[in-house]
Parts: C-alpha cells; sequence; structure tokens
C-alpha cells in the first residue's frame, strides 16, 4: 500500500505536467504552422 | 515543380491592382506600435521550404522590411515593415518576382486566431488527460482491486473528473442549454443529460464506498465526442480560410479628386454622393456613380452576364462592380456603398435567405426521435427496477447504465466524421465546402441550373476566326495588341502569341483602338468604327480589325468560348439522372448557342436576378454561377456552388466553391455527396444496432462500467472505419494540389 502513496502522485503529476505542456504548445502557437515547422528545418539556420 | 527553382519565373505585375497603391495599402496595414506596420498577402503558390526561402529572402532584401514570415499551412506571409524608409507598394512585386503570386489580404478578415478551435483543443486535451489517467484506475479496479483500494482510486477519479468534466463538457452544455431554452432538442441535450447523471451517480456511489462508478464512462465519452466536434470546425474552419485566403481584395476604396485637385484614398464607407473620383483602366467601379469623362467603355459581364463591353458617354450611369476596360475615367459619385448595386443585392439575398425552409440536419432530426427515445427507456427502467425489486439503489444504476450506453457516442460521430472525409475527398480534387449540411442537401438535388457567362463559358473573349493577309500584318496585329490591357487586345496577343516588337511610335485611345505610325504608315487596330471601315450588318461576333492607312489588312472575331469539360461534365449530370438547364442575364440569342454547344437542351436567357431567384427556388435544384446577379440565386437555391473566379459575393453565397475552370466538379460533387448520404445511413443504422444489443443488457442490469467502457468505445471505432471506406472507394482520376489549383487566375 505505502508504495501506492507515492507511485500515483507520481503518476498524475506525469499525466498533468504532459497536459502543461501541450497547452503551453498550443498556447505559443507551436500549432499554428504544421506543414511550415516540417520544411523549415531544410533552412539553414539564419542568425539576426 | 518550376516554382522550387527561385527565381525560374516571375509572375506579371498588374499595375492597376491594389498592391500597387501605396496609400491604399497603409490605410489597410496594422500598427505595431513602434512606427511599423504590418501587412498580411496571401501566396496561394507557396508549398515548399524553397518557396518559404524565396518569399522571405525577397521580402528582407527590402530596407523597409523588418520582418517577414511564411505560413505555409495558411499560405501567407505577414510583412512588418517601416513606412519612413520605403514604400509599401514595393512588397507585392518583391514577392511576384521571387516567382509567386500573391495579393494583399484584408486585416478586417483577421479575428485573430480562432477561439472556437482554441477553446475546443484545449477542452480535448483535459478530457484527453482525464480520460487516460481515470481509464488506468479503473482497469486497476476491473482487475479486482477492493474495499479501501478501490474507495481511494474512486476518489481520485472523481477529482481528475470533477473539474475536467465541467471544464470539457461546457461546449456541450451551453449547446444544449441554449437549445431547451428555446424548447428544442439537439444530440447535446442527451450527451449533457447522459454526462452529469452518470457523474453524479458515480459521486454518490464513490461517498457511499460503492462498487461501481462511471468516471471512465463520462470522461471517454467528452474525450470521443469532442474528437468529432474538433473535425468537424476544422473542415469547416479550412473552407472557410481558403476562401477568404481567395477573396482577392475587390475596391474596398477609391481615389477622391479635390476640388483643387488635391487626390486621397478613401475607405468605401467613407465615399458619399456628389465626390469627384478617380477610376484608373482596369479597376473595378466602387460605388454606383455617373460618368464625368467623355465617354467610357465597361465591362459588366460580373453584374448582368452580358458579354459585350457596355460603351457609356458622359452623364450616364455606371454601376458598382463594372471593370473599367478603357483608360482612367472620372466619375461621381450617385449613391454611398450601403445604397450601391452590391448592397441591394445583398438585400435580396436576405430576402431569398428568409423565405427558403431548408430540411434540418440529418443529425438534427435523429436527436428529435433518439433523445425522447432514450430517456423514456431510463425512466422506464428506473420505475420498473424499482417497482419490480423495491430496490430503488439498483433502479436508479441500472437507469444510470441505460443512459450511458445510449449516450450518442456513436451517433454523434456518424455523421460528422462522414462529412469530413467527404470534404478531404472534395478537397483533393479543388472543391471546398462550406459545412456538412450542404453535402445533405447535395445528394437530393434533382436539377442543376447554371449561369452562362464565367460559368460554362470562360467569361473572356478568345479569337474564334483570324485572318491576315500577310506574316507582316499580323506581326503588328500583336505588336499594337501588347500595348493595350483591353480584354480584346489582350485575347488577340494570347491568340498570335509572338511577333517583332513594333518599330514606330504607339498611342491608345482609350475605348476606341490602338494607333501606331511606322514608316510613314499609320496601323490601326480597333473596331470598324474606328478603322474607318463600313459596319457589317448581322454579325454574331465582336470583331477587331487591322488597317494600313485605311486598308484592311487582317481582322479578327472573337467569342466567349464554353470551357472545355462543359459537354462532359454536362453529360455526366446527365448519366448520373440530373437534369441540367441554363440560366442567364445575357440576350437569348448568344444563351442558345452556349447551351447548344455544351448539350443543353432547356435555356432560359435575359433573365433578371429575380427572376433568376424565381426559376432555381422551386424543387431541388443546384445552382451553379458566379456573378453578381446570380448571388440571390445562389442563396435561393437548394444548393449552390461557384467558381473561384466568382465574384466575392457569390463566392461567400455559394455552398461549394470549386477550382477554376474544372466544371466536372459539379457531377463529382453530386457523386461524392450521395455516396457520402449511403454512409450516413449505413453509420446511423449501425449505431441504431449497438443500441438494440446495448440497451436490453443495460435495462437488465448486466452492464457494468467495464462493459460500457468497451461497448462505447468499439461502437465508435466502428462507424469511424465505416467512414474511412469513402476514401478508399473510387478515387478520382485527378489530384493535382488544391491550395495551388485554387489560385485565382481571373484578371482584376
Amino acid at each position: 500500500m505505502s508504495g501506492l502513496a507515492v507511485l500515483i502522485p507520481i503518476a498524475v503529476l506525469m499525466g498533468l505536467a504532459a497536459l502543461a505542456a501541450f497547452l503551453w504548445a498550443l498556447r505559443s502557437g507551436q500549432y499554428e504552422d504544421l506543414d511550415g515547422a516540417s520544411e523549415r528545418i531544410f533552412e539553414e539556420d539564419v542568425k539576426d | 515543380m518550376t516554382c522550387c527553382v527561385p527565381g525560374a519565373h516571375s509572375v506579371i505585375d498588374d499595375p492597376s491592382a491594389i498592391e500597387a497603391d501605396a496609400p491604399a495599402l497603409l490605410a489597410l496595414s496594422r500598427p505595431l506600435g513602434d512606427g511599423r506596420r504590418q501587412l498580411e498577402f496571401a501566396v496561394p503558390d507557396a508549398h515548399c521550404a524553397a518557396c518559404i526561402r524565396s518569399i522571405e529572402a525577397a521580402l528582407a532584401a527590402l530596407p523597409q522590411v523588418s520582418a517577414a514570415r511564411v505560413n505555409l499551412t495558411a499560405r501567407r506571409v505577414r510583412v512588418a515593415f517601416d513606412p519612413a524608409k520605403g514604400s509599401p507598394a514595393e512588397l507585392a512585386p518583391a514577392i511576384r518576382q521571387s516567382g509567386y503570386h500573391t495579393y494583399v489580404l484584408d486585416p478586417a478578415e483577421e479575428t485573430g486566431g480562432d477561439p472556437v478551435l482554441g477553446e475546443l483543443i484545449r477542452a480535448l486535451g483535459v478530457a484527453g488527460f482525464a480520460a487516460g489517467n481515470i481509464m488506468l484506475f479503473s482497469v486497476s479496479i476491473w482487475s479486482g482491486a477492493n474495499d479501501a483500494t478501490r474507495d481511494l482510486f474512486h476518489w481520485i477519479s472523481a477529482i481528475i473528473a470533477l473539474p475536467a468534466i465541467a471544464y470539457a463538457g461546457r461546449i456541450f452544455f451551453r449547446s444544449a442549454w441554449r437549445a431547451l431554452k428555446v424548447g428544442k432538442t439537439n444530440m447535446d441535450v442527451p450527451i449533457s443529460i447522459g454526462v452529469i447523471l452518470a457523474t453524479a451517480l458515480s459521486l454518490f456511489e464513490t461517498v457511499q464506498s460503492g462498487q461501481h462508478a462511471y468516471f471512465d464512462a463520462s470522461t471517454s465519452l467528452l474525450f470521443f465526442l469532442l474528437i468529432g466536434r474538433t473535425l468537424d470546425h476544422l473542415m469547416r474552419e479550412r473552407a472557410r480560410s481558403a476562401i477568404t485566403g481567395l477573396a482577392r481584395l475587390q475596391p474596398r476604396g477609391a481615389t477622391r479628386i479635390h476640388d483643387d485637385g488635391r487626390r486621397e484614398y478613401l475607405r468605401l464607407d467613407e465615399i458619399a454622393p456628389g465626390m469627384r473620383l478617380e477610376l484608373k483602366a482596369g479597376e473595378r467601379v466602387p460605388v454606383d456613380a455617373t460618368l464625368i469623362a467623355d465617354s467610357g467603355s465597361f465591362d459588366y459581364s460580373i453584374i448582368t452576364g452580358e458579354t459585350a463591353p457596355q460603351q457609356l458617354a458622359r452623364g450616364e450611369e455606371v454601376v458598382a462592380g463594372a471593370n473599367n476596360l478603357g483608360g482612367p475615367v472620372e466619375l461621381r459619385a450617385v449613391r454611398a456603398s450601403t445604397d450601391s448595386l452590391l448592397a441591394r443585392m445583398a438585400a435580396m439575398m436576405d430576402a431569398a435567405e428568409g423565405a427558403r425552409t431548408r430540411p434540418r440536419r440529418i443529425a438534427d432530426r435523429a436527436a428529435a426521435i433518439y433523445a425522447p427515445v432514450v430517456h423514456t427507456i431510463a425512466i422506464a427502467t428506473f420505475l420498473g427496477w424499482g417497482l419490480v425489486s423495491g430496490d430503488w439503489h439498483a433502479a436508479l444504476l441500472n437507469a444510470v447504465a441505460v443512459l450511458i450506453i445510449t449516450c450518442p457516442c456513436a451517433l454523434a460521430l456518424a455523421v460528422p466524421i462522414v462529412h469530413v472525409v467527404a470534404a478531404g475527398r472534395l478537397f483533393e480534387r479543388g472543391v471546398l465546402m462550406k459545412n456538412g449540411a450542404a453535402l445533405e442537401r447535395a445528394a437530393e438535388v434533382t436539377s442543376v441550373a447554371f449561369d452562362k457567362t464565367g460559368t460554362l463559358t470562360e467569361g473572356q473573349p478568345q479569337v474564334v476566326e483570324g485572318y491576315a493577309v500577310d506574316a507582316m500584318a499580323s506581326d503588328v496585329a500583336f505588336a499594337l495588341a501588347t500595348a493595350s490591357t483591353h480584354p480584346l487586345s489582350r485575347a488577340l496577343a494570347a491568340h498570335t502569341g509572338h511577333g517583332r516588337p513594333f518599330a514606330g511610335s504607339i498611342s491608345e485611345i482609350a475605348g476606341r483602338g490602338v494607333e501606331g505610325v511606322a514608316g510613314g504608315v499609320t496601323w490601326r487596330l480597333g473596331s470598324r468604327a474606328w478603322c474607318g471601315l463600313p459596319e457589317a450588318q448581322g454579325e454574331p461576333f465582336t470583331e477587331v480589325c487591322l488597317v494600313a492607312d485605311g486598308e484592311l489588312r487582317a481582322s479578327y472575331r472573337f467569342s466567349d468560348l464554353p470551357r472545355s469539360g462543359a459537354r462532359a461534365a454536362i453529360a455526366e449530370l446527365s448519366r448520373l439522372g440530373v437534369p441540367s438547364r441554363l440560366v442567364s442575364g445575357d440576350r437569348q440569342g448568344p444563351v442558345d448557342a452556349v447551351a447548344a454547344a455544351v448539350g443543353i437542351s432547356t435555356a432560359q436567357g435575359g433573365l433578371t436576378p429575380q427572376q433568376k431567384v424565381a426559376a432555381v427556388g422551386e424543387g431541388r435544384t443546384m445552382m451553379v454561377g458566379d456573378g453578381i446577379n446570380d448571388a440571390p440565386a445562389l442563396r435561393a437555391a437548394y444548393v449552390s456552388m461557384a467558381p473561384t473566379s466568382a465574384a466575392d459575393i457569390g463566392r461567400s453565397a455559394a455552398d461549394f466553391v470549386f477550382a477554376g475552370d474544372d466544371l466536372g466538379a459539379v457531377p463529382f460533387v453530386v457523386g461524392t455527396a450521395r455516396r457520402a448520404a449511403r454512409l450516413v445511413s449505413q453509420n446511423l443504422v449501425l449505431a441504431i444496432g449497438y443500441n438494440a444489443i446495448a440497451v436490453p443488457l443495460a435495462i437488465s442490469g448486466l452492464v457494468t462500467p467495464l462493459v460500457a467502457a468497451v461497448a462505447m468505445s468499439s461502437s465508435s471505432v466502428i462507424v469511424v472505419a465505416n467512414a474511412l471506406r469513402l476514401r478508399f472507394e473510387r478515387r478520382p482520376g485527378r489530384s493535382a494540389p488544391a491550395g495551388r489549383m485554387l489560385v485565382e487566375e481571373r484578371a482584376a
């Protein structure tokens, strides 16, 4: 039983972290140009 | 693909377009706060890494540009620039020189992202998180966790589920509440009742240390439903943004000439009657106005369907939307934009909309029957168990099990999934579908009414017959034609294709013709009157002549030819059992000629917009048209289609918008809609069949949370899999990337 007390919070927190990461990615506009993102890897890095 | 080689070709500038008008562009741009301004341009051809690089590099090379970023999904480029360092009129030419079509987008269309989609995706994320985590606990419970452990797992599930359901369920609760408030019912009503009751009962069971809790069912139900809802929204949003992307900026303003000769750019709503306006060659008339130049030549084809240019004299009235074919002219505004022809058409469209009764959507009709039946069964289960066994607790559990098992997950997915798949298939073929309701109606059409000009025909004159006495005459005709922007000259230049440049001076007299002097010979290209020749009698075609010192050297006849695929499309439609008609505002003669050429037996010409509305309003008619005069008929018809080259107002009135020249899209839409309708009914039968098996189990009290979870997911998967069959049925032969086919080719 004591194992559960540790493992369950860890499992739920990991789930929450994934949810937070998803919402952050959504908010910072990472889903706005999915086609462009996959093409931009072919570009040289530009320093500006 | 040539487009991937930077600078391989450059797209020709259209000097009359708004993109070259610096004050107009400044008025459209959005201030960024630090003196810089921002504009968005559409780049419909961009599709690869090299495209991104060449567009961004071309813009960054300009001194006034501080940032340029291409969005390949939306096919747009956002440019931040400093007006103090250079003109915004240089932006579009820079993009065109790198080889891409472009036009500026109206920031008024921009809503700053899509708030509804954001809400749906956030809700989807939350519901997915909750469903996944709660399922972990549920699996432990089903595997035998009991007593204190089970209670603990139920409590943790409740803590995750309650906020998640409150957040993700809002979308359904809101819509259900709106429907109930006006005394209607939709699919969201049984969904909301099912989810809320299941959650409440589970909470009660958790508090009572009960054996069964349905938190997993409520959250995964919301998750599945949100997937369907999000896909449906994405489909409509993609069509909408593609269509606004196509909306080439029509005159949203005009240049006013003040009494002291000063010129000022005004927005459309700032133009008042009595103002003096300047209209350049190729521009559209912004508001109804009178001509204050001596003469002018205007193209009314998008307004009336009449293909021959209208010659107007000083003081005559010209309506908003007409295209100036001659040189620059001055106009005096007669009506404000709110009273102009376009606005009157919009009012007529509203009237047509109000007069029409459209069938309710299949999903809503199903919900109207489904919800009361389900709720009656649930109440009957509750009363039956309670009265027979006296165990009201068990009765409540079984009644809620009925609600969960019948919660129309498969039913709610059955229709949108098919529509999403159908929209994807249509998109491949270059057809944009505005919403699923249009697809349901397109499956039921019994006849198709076509407009003539610009729909069945190219909408632009082409040389049908040419004759020149020698190669020199043909060369001169080409050289003089290239010097002019008149549609007939362009068609002639395209017909002859090549020739030597004219060695002499050329002058164009707007609305009449072109004159060139070389080696002491005066050449004239234009109408018979301009060339000093007698008028030909009973000539069905528009004619352009070339004379050298008054002697006829060449003559070309023009006509608006039917589109190449028109005849095949009409034949395909009649094979599908859908007869075609022709309704046009043009004269009966040319209308009959086109009808005969494409194989249509019923043709009505000379129709006013009102008569068109009446002609397509009866029965289940699909209207295909492109002009401003077609817009009310497009709205009045049972279902409607417009080509991408249509006027803005027509494109926004139509249910489907198809790429440029491909009339084969019309039978394709009808065929796809019928297959989609068949799949929808199959899916509904599957969903009902699932209920026929699961509901008796639920009534008899055999449905545990485990059974509910398995039954619900499997029925959803079956429905989705069935819908995907539409993708793999006979694929269309032609599948060029739709975004590229949707480039608007029509000259402004």
